[in-house]
């Protein structure tokens, strides 16, 4: 008896489950700041048979959890430019987006362009830009002024006194910093291998010169506004609101370009409500709604005209640390071939490891 | 008859969280990291049989010396949790007043009640250059420049020590409570000394409870991850972060669960010599307390 009233009970609730209901949700895998409160319910008043859901991640957790679920779980995703090709072709998470359903007019051509030509497998589009930024180096000007390239992170006048996230970014940088060009060394990974391992070294006797290693935004800003760091690499962004309250801490790209970043829309394989997933891409693209994201997020949107829809002071930190020439040097972060990420972890590893004289 | 299918219903329905949460949450994903780990990405979306992922951690001394860093910064962490526990319980379960003895226990408790996450950030703010602690210092005139007291290994294991010192007391407690004042009293009645009854009665009575407060302490320390990335410096890796590495910002599902293995059964080997060592057996100790 007991077990045919537990069959009843989940035979209920799998019909319930299989019928869809009225109001549709959509869960919304994103970085955090990139869905604000005020967004998420203009959207649902415009929207009202939409409900929005929201988890916060980064792009290794978002892969991951696709990874594990294959795709389902999710209904919009939003992963950078560089994450999408390799893991589809590996973990088959997303699926192709139907571009007709997007305003891409409102998006900036180059951008659209760019994401388009890093996430096309089979012809099939698997992503569109969303918003872009850059990492570089953050300093306050009145404590080191002479930081100007990534290397100078390991300049013995600021020992104890500088930060780096020990991520991917950093190897990247310092390799451009060496004169090499490590996204052209992507086509042969044997060459890759011996960039990382002089950025390896060069690393590891620069450990000295740190304070610490920053795991995110928020420790990095209180070691920068606490003066406890003068210098660090860091997200754009980041610097950006560190300027809004002290106008000494400012964003450097570095000589050899700034890396850029363009986070992207991706639709989860098993999603189940493209079309809210749509209705979000192009409600975000509003030049109202760009604002209201851009303030939130403080990265710079990939429509036309992106910059000035930025609120005024975020546009005051970026026309203090860009001028066209740094624009115009901007390195995007290249797709990231199968295996680069195996070769760079073991790099980051044996950097972490290494004692150095402390 | 009926009587009798009542009571086996009755049997089974009691077995059954405890079956279910054997089976789903312990065995099955066990199983299935087992079987994970034991495959071989030879390209992608293609994999083979193989212990290549076991080799690898043989073979590269970086995993294996973060292994047994972590291990004995561990045993570290185990070994004072029980010098420290060990007189707080002693004195909540025999000096301590009956009213005074729920209060004191109770503010061991305490700080449990705020998570892991959020006591890691409490010693932050305490610890950093420009902290509580540096900057009291300051004020203080004992030292003239700020101090760095973060991102040093000292930090992790007091942070570490701080977070599991409970499940030490607890079971300390709880023997020590069960342990007739007389044979305290019949120790120095027959001559001994404070250090002797320690020694020989105090002690071996309560040794139950230290295996497996240490036990515990152990187990936990060894799988801890936010105190140890928190208020750890630029060299300290703890083998929980390798294995997120692996899992998470490498992709390598396959490496991460052979590492994951690879931990269980280096701390199930610790326990068991431990157990070896002190003459107890796992009947004896966690069963007990």
């Amino acid at each position: 008896m007991i077990m045919k009233l537990a069959i009843a009970g989940l035979l209920a609730t799998t019909v319930m489950a299989a019928v869809p209901a009225q109001a549709e949700t959509l869960r919304l895998l994103t970085w955090g700041s990139y869905a604000p409160d005020e967004l998420v319910k203009k959207f649902e008043a415009k929207y009202p048979d939409i409900t929005v859901e929201v988890t916060f991640s980064n792009n290794e957790e978002m892969i991951a959890k696709l990874r594990a679920t294959g795709g389902a779980g999710f209904d919009l995703a939003q992963p950078s430019h560089d994450r999408i090709f390799a893991v589809q072709q590996e973990y088959n998470i997303y699926k192709p987006m139907d571009l007709s359903k997007i305003n891409t007019s409102a998006m900036q051509a180059k951008l659209l362009e760019g994401v388009k030509a890093n996430t096309t497998i089979d012809g099939e589009v698997y992503a569109v830009p969303h918003q872009w930024g850059t990492s570089g180096l953050m300093a306050n000007k009145t404590m080191a002024p002479d930081i100007k390239a990534w290397g100078d992170l390991c300049d013995p006048q600021y020992k104890g006194k500088t930060s780096m996230r020990l991520k991917r970014t950093i190897l990247l940088g310092m390799a451009f910093d060496m004169g090499e060009d490590p996204f052209a060394a992507y086509a042969d990974l044997d060459k890759y291998q011996s960039i990382l391992d002089k950025v390896a070294d060069k690393l590891i006797s620069c450990k000295d010169n740190l304070k610490a290693y920053w795991k995110g935004g928020d420790d990095l800003s209180a070691m920068m506004m606490s003066g406890e760091i003068v210098a660090s690499e860091t997200w754009d962004s980041t610097a950006y609101k560190l300027y809004g309250e002290n106008k000494d801490i400012v964003f450097v790209p570095p000589k050899t370009g700034a890396l850029a970043w363009i986070d992207t829309f991706a639709i989860p394989r098993k999603g189940e409500a493209d079309d809210a997933a749509y209705k979000w891409i192009n409600f975000v693209l509003e030049p109202e709604n760009v604002k209201i994201m851009s303030a939130s997020t403080g990265a710079i949107a990939a429509v036309e005209g992106g910059k000035d829809l930025l609120p005024d002071d975020k546009k005051a930190a970026v026309n203090a640390a860009f001028t066209d020439e740094d624009i115009n040097n901007l390195k995007f972060f290249a797709n990231i071939p199968a295996g680069v990420e195996d070769m760079e972890g073991k790099t980051l590893e044996k950097i972490k490891a290494a004692t150095g004289s402390e | 008859m009926m009587q009798k299918d009542i009571k086996r219903l009755s049997l089974i329905l009691l077995f059954a969280p405890f079956a279910l949460w054997i089976v789903l949450l312990i065995i099955l994903p066990h199983v299935g990291m087992l079987f994970i780990s034991l495959r071989e990405k030879v390209a992608p979306r293609v994999y083979e049989f193989g212990f290549s992922n076991y080799v690898n951690f043989f073979t590269e001394p970086i995993y294996w010396n973060t292994l047994l860093r972590t291990g004995s910064m561990s045993l570290l962490v185990t070994v004072l949790a029980l010098l420290l526990g060990f007189p707080i319980a002693y004195y909540i379960a025999k000096i301590a007043g009956n009213r005074t003895r729920g209060a004191l226990f109770l503010m061991c408790l305490i700080p449990l009640w705020v998570s892991d996450l959020i006591r890691a950030f409490g010693w932050i703010l305490l610890l950093r250059e420009t902290g509580v602690i540096s900057s009291s210092l300051q004020w203080a005139g004992l030292i003239d420049a700020p101090i760095e007291f973060l991102y040093n290994d000292a930090t992790v294991i007091m942070g570490l020590v701080y977070t599991v010192i409970l499940f030490m007391i607890v079971p300390l407690v709880s023997t020590l409570d069960g342990m007739d004042n007389a044979m305290i009293e019949a120790g120095y009645n027959l001559g001994g000394n404070g250090p002797t009854v320690l020694r020989r009665i105090i002690i071996p009575y309560a040794m139950p409870g230290i295996v497996s407060g240490c036990i515990v302490v152990f187990m936990l320390t060894a799988g801890s991850y936010l105190t140890p990335i928190l208020l750890g410096g630029k060299n300290s890796s703890w083998f929980t972060e390798q294995i997120y590495d692996q899992f998470i910002t490498r992709y390598n599902w396959e490496s991460g669960a052979a590492f994951g293995f690879v931990l269980l059964a280096f701390t199930s080997l610790v326990i068991w010599i431990g157990l070896k060592l002190s003459g107890q057996t796992l009947n004896s100790t966690v069963a007990r307390s």
